[in-house]
């Protein structure tokens, strides 16, 4: 249930550099266009190009499925931790912009170079939501993948065997 | 009878959203621009963000988020319920 040969090299040579431009827009989200619901889309489609040019064991051995449901239960609650630190001002308070310390450089007013080292919580947030939109939406690709096996109208929920 | 009644009520509501479409308000004026006005102005200062779009996604209107990705949470957790039986083998 593999792809061609062809696919499958071309792949290989394509996965990492999705898989890197995805980590680009997640954590330049401050900065450039994107952030990380469309970041974690990005890393996602990497998965998608995976599963489809190799099989499904080959991404099983790659990645288990825990360790998907684990980076999307984890982004959303590293999420919502870093909204709950700043309840000594309100739910959501950017306590981190302007403060100095990590992310903490205040950014210059207008039309500027931009750094990476500012904006507060907001990088934290973009990781955290884009390491849920990669999990989440790897875990629907893979059971909706290894869903297209089923033997439709059968008693027990069986795989094929191709 | 049937033929001309559908004709009449597809003229009719054509007509009326026609009509919503000539008075349409202009596009890129906006009635209230204090919140416009707001956000371009101390954007940058506050959330110290070059990018103003996810400064207010993340920061100023950061509970429409936490509900985008309960969303996207939910509908994982649909399509796992759904699903259930596939990684069983």
């Amino acid at each position: 249930m593999r792809m061609s040969k062809i696919v499958r090299t071309i792949t290989a040579l394509l996965f990492w550099a999705v898989l890197v431009f995805g980590f680009y827009i997640v954590i330049h989200g401050h900065l450039t266009p994107g952030g990380g619901f469309q970041g974690g889309a990005v890393i996602a489609s990497s998965t998608a190009l995976f599963l489809i040019a190799f099989s499904k064991d080959e991404f099983l051995r790659k990645y288990k499925d825990v360790f998907l449901s684990v980076a999307e239960s984890g982004g959303l609650l590293l999420f919502i931790s870093i909204a709950f630190l700043g309840i000594g001002a309100t739910f959501f308070y950017n306590f981190m912009a302007n403060s100095g310390g990590i992310f903490g450089s205040p950014t210059p007013i207008g039309i500027n170079d931009g750094d990476l080292n500012t904006a507060g919580t907001l990088p934290p947030m973009n990781i955290a939501v884009g390491l849920e939109v990669f999990g989440g939406l790897s875990l629907i690709l893979l059971f909706m993948f290894l869903g297209a096996y089923l033997k439709p109208f059968s008693k027990e929920s069986e795989v094929h065997e191709e | 009878m049937g033929r001309a009644l559908k004709w009449v009520s597809f003229i009719f509501f054509s007509l009326i959203l026609i009509w919503g479409l000539v008075n349409i308000h202009p596009f890129g004026e906006p009635l209230q621009t204090d919140m416009d006005e707001y956000f371009i102005n101390n954007a940058q200062k506050e959330a110290a963000a070059n990018n103003v779009v996810t400064s207010i996604v993340f920061d100023y209107r950061g509970f429409d988020t936490l509900g985008e990705a309960t969303v996207l949470f939910t509908a994982v957790i649909g399509v796992t319920a759904v699903f259930r039986g596939v990684m069983k083998k």
